[in-house]
């Protein structure tokens, strides 16, 4: 036998109670079969449908990543940024992008991811033809997107608002924000391991978001840092992705020097992979 | 291709939770193509844990499992084209609407049927725009079980299909379930509803413990079981005044307060002989009920026999 069915459709087995909806069905009104590409999109095109539906997250993952930067603004004025040779711009673009790489997307999948396995659909969709990874990337899928076009939205602001020159190394903004958005989907598949219930999910991801925006450069550069303190800085998770971004618009990174934050970065993504792998979590717990 | 081909094979499967304890202790059963075949048993006989691992969504701590040929957990992307699965809970997002739900699974099933189709194979047509949070519990399994036909499965796979549904819902359920039996469809289910495996089921395993206590036809199940007759003890009489229960046919008895049960595989003799003792000794037998054997009856049967079994074990030990 082939690995297709055979298909009488002529209808014959009907249901009782159940309209005359047939049991088995022609041929020619069937789907074709599924790609992971195919299996993502369904899956990515549902999500994006939820995350239009959950107010909380749009304004948590959508607006205010975009908003809550400028608010920023005087308080960047006062700190002597052109003393460590950047501009006002050069502070709150790659912090902005940080909030939105931090409450876009590392959040806000953390969440997400928690209430499907508490709703118990990651553990449904593990029944059909998805593999483990095509599930956590569709589900990722939506999320990812929009913090892309945050970060090019927000690059627009800021190239209009505050007279910022075009990025003199575009190369290594781009590999940044990648790598950002590959790390901190993969972080917040680990922290939703790691978070117990729904409720919970508010509070889980607090401690990466705060010692991020301290320490990998959101908030304060870490130009503006002492040495020492920045050389340990320089090696926390969210540090290359800012550092890159940054170093894009100011062309100060030679390709020597932007090699420590790629291999960082590159080795904290792996390293994140390969526990979601080990620890990721598709059911909840009895 | 053999029609009698085994779609499903199991082989001393066991798996062992994380605290330790052994939900399935080495089961081993088989099933033929285009049969619908019945896990029973009570809450935490191992139902569910079972069929988890024939779905593919754990590995077995021991034994062999062969779905199709494959190893479901292994293999599974040469298995999961050909399966349907319905869960004991179906997990749906709240927000997403029936017909979004369909959709979205659609887009994740080769050949799948067409949206519309499937939701009006179990009734759900008209509630197609509904947000899945709204829907009464009948409703999500017939939701659940729609989404496991949507790719025509050549294995379904039904873990408690009717828990929820209302009388009538229950039947819709039995009737899909035999005309995707009469149209080649291969279907394992779980329930603890008795009459639900005595009206669906070809062949059964009763588990009880994580082990199968019993398995066969209905009628091979309920045949192995003993008939009972139930009758009260007229006043003044002792069990010791009745006809020597051996020479009954008599395999089993027990008296509780004026009550008493008799077990017997010769129901028409037994019957026979306690009617005429009764009639000689002129005396009447209140509450009298003979029944032969049914399901339940060896549901009950099996699990009774079965703890007392653990607990002469236990006290061997």
């Amino acid at each position: 036998m082939s690995g297709n069915r055979v298909h009488s459709g002529t209808g014959e087995n009907t249901v009782a109670g159940a309209g005359s909806a047939s049991t088995r069905a022609g041929d020619a009104v069937r789907s074709a079969v599924t790609s992971p590409a195919s299996r993502m999109a369904a899956l990515a095109r549902a999500e994006l449908t939820l995350l239009g539906r959950s107010r909380s997250t749009l304004l948590s993952a959508v607006l205010m990543p975009l908003a809550l930067p400028f608010s920023f603004r005087p308080l960047i004025d006062d700190m002597d940024v052109q003393d460590v040779g950047l501009t006002t711009g050069l502070v709150l673009l790659p912090a902005a992008i940080g909030f939105s790489l931090l409450f876009g997307v590392y959040s806000a999948l953390t969440a997400i991811y928690t209430v499907r396995r508490e709703e118990l659909v990651l553990k449904r969709l593990r029944t059909g033809e998805l593999r483990d990874t095509e599930i956590l990337g569709g589900t990722a899928l939506p999320v990812l997107v929009t913090g892309l076009v945050q970060s090019l939205v927000l690059v627009a602001a800021s190239t209009a608002v505050l007279d910022m020159p075009a990025p003199k190394a575009p190369q290594l903004a781009v590999l940044g924000l990648l790598l950002g958005l590959a790390l901190c989907a993969a972080l917040g598949a680990l922290t939703a391991a790691l978070t117990r219930t729904v409720e919970s999910a508010q509070v889980t991801p607090l401690p990466f978001v705060l010692a991020s925006m301290m320490g990998s450069g959101v908030t304060v550069p870490l130009e503006m840092l002492p040495d020492r303190v920045a050389s340990i800085c320089e090696l926390l998770p969210l540090s290359p992705a800012i550092t890159l971004v940054r170093g894009g618009w100011t062309g100060d990174l030679s390709a020597y020097e932007a090699l420590g934050p790629i291999s960082t970065g590159l080795a904290w993504t792996v390293l994140a992979v390969f526990a979601v792998r080990r620890w990721f979590r598709w059911e909840p717990r009895r | 291709m053999d029609t009698n081909e085994h779609v499903i094979e199991v082989t001393g499967l066991r798996r062992v939770y994380g605290g330790g304890f052994e939900a399935v202790r080495g089961i081993s059963f088989h099933v033929e193509r285009g049969e619908i075949f019945a896990l029973l048993g009570t809450n935490g006989a191992g139902k569910t844990s079972t069929v988890e691992l024939l779905e593919g969504l754990a590995r077995p701590d021991a034994g062999r499992l062969r779905v199709l040929g494959h190893d479901p957990y292994t293999e599974r992307a040469a298995v999961r084209p050909r399966t349907g699965v319905m869960l004991q809970e179906g997990g749906f997002p709240s927000e997403l609407t029936v017909a979004e739900t369909a959709r979205m699974w659609g887009g994740c099933v080769s050949g799948a049927r067409p949206v519309g189709e499937a939701l009006a194979l179990v009734g759900l047509a008209g509630r197609a725009d509904v947000r899945v949070k709204q829907l009464s519990g009948g409703e999500r399994r017939r939701l659940d079980l729609a989404l496991a036909l949507l790719g025509d499965p050549e294995v379904l796979f039904l873990d408690e299909p009717t828990t929820g549904l209302d009388a009538e819902g229950r039947r819709d359920t039995w009737d899909l379930v035999r005309a995707l039996r009469a149209s080649g469809t291969t279907v394992l289910l779980t329930t603890h509803y008795l009459e639900e495996a005595e009206q669906l089921a070809d062949r059964l395993a009763i588990l009880h413990q994580g082990r199968i206590a019993a398995s066969g036809t209905p009628t091979e199940v309920t045949a192995a079981q003993p008939s009972r007759i139930l009758f009260e003890l007229p006043e003044g009489y002792f069990v010791g005044d009745l006809p020597p229960l051996g020479e009954l046919g008599v395999c089993g008895h027990e008296v509780e307060g004026r009550v008493v049960r008799l077990r017997t595989r010769e129901l028409q003799r037994t019957a026979t002989a306690l009617l005429v003792w009764a009639e000689r000794a002129r005396v009447e037998l209140r509450g009298l009920d003979v029944r032969s054997a049914s399901l339940e009856e060896a549901f009950l049967g099996i699990a009774r026999e079965a703890s007392e079994r653990t607990k002469t074990e236990g006290a061997a030990a």
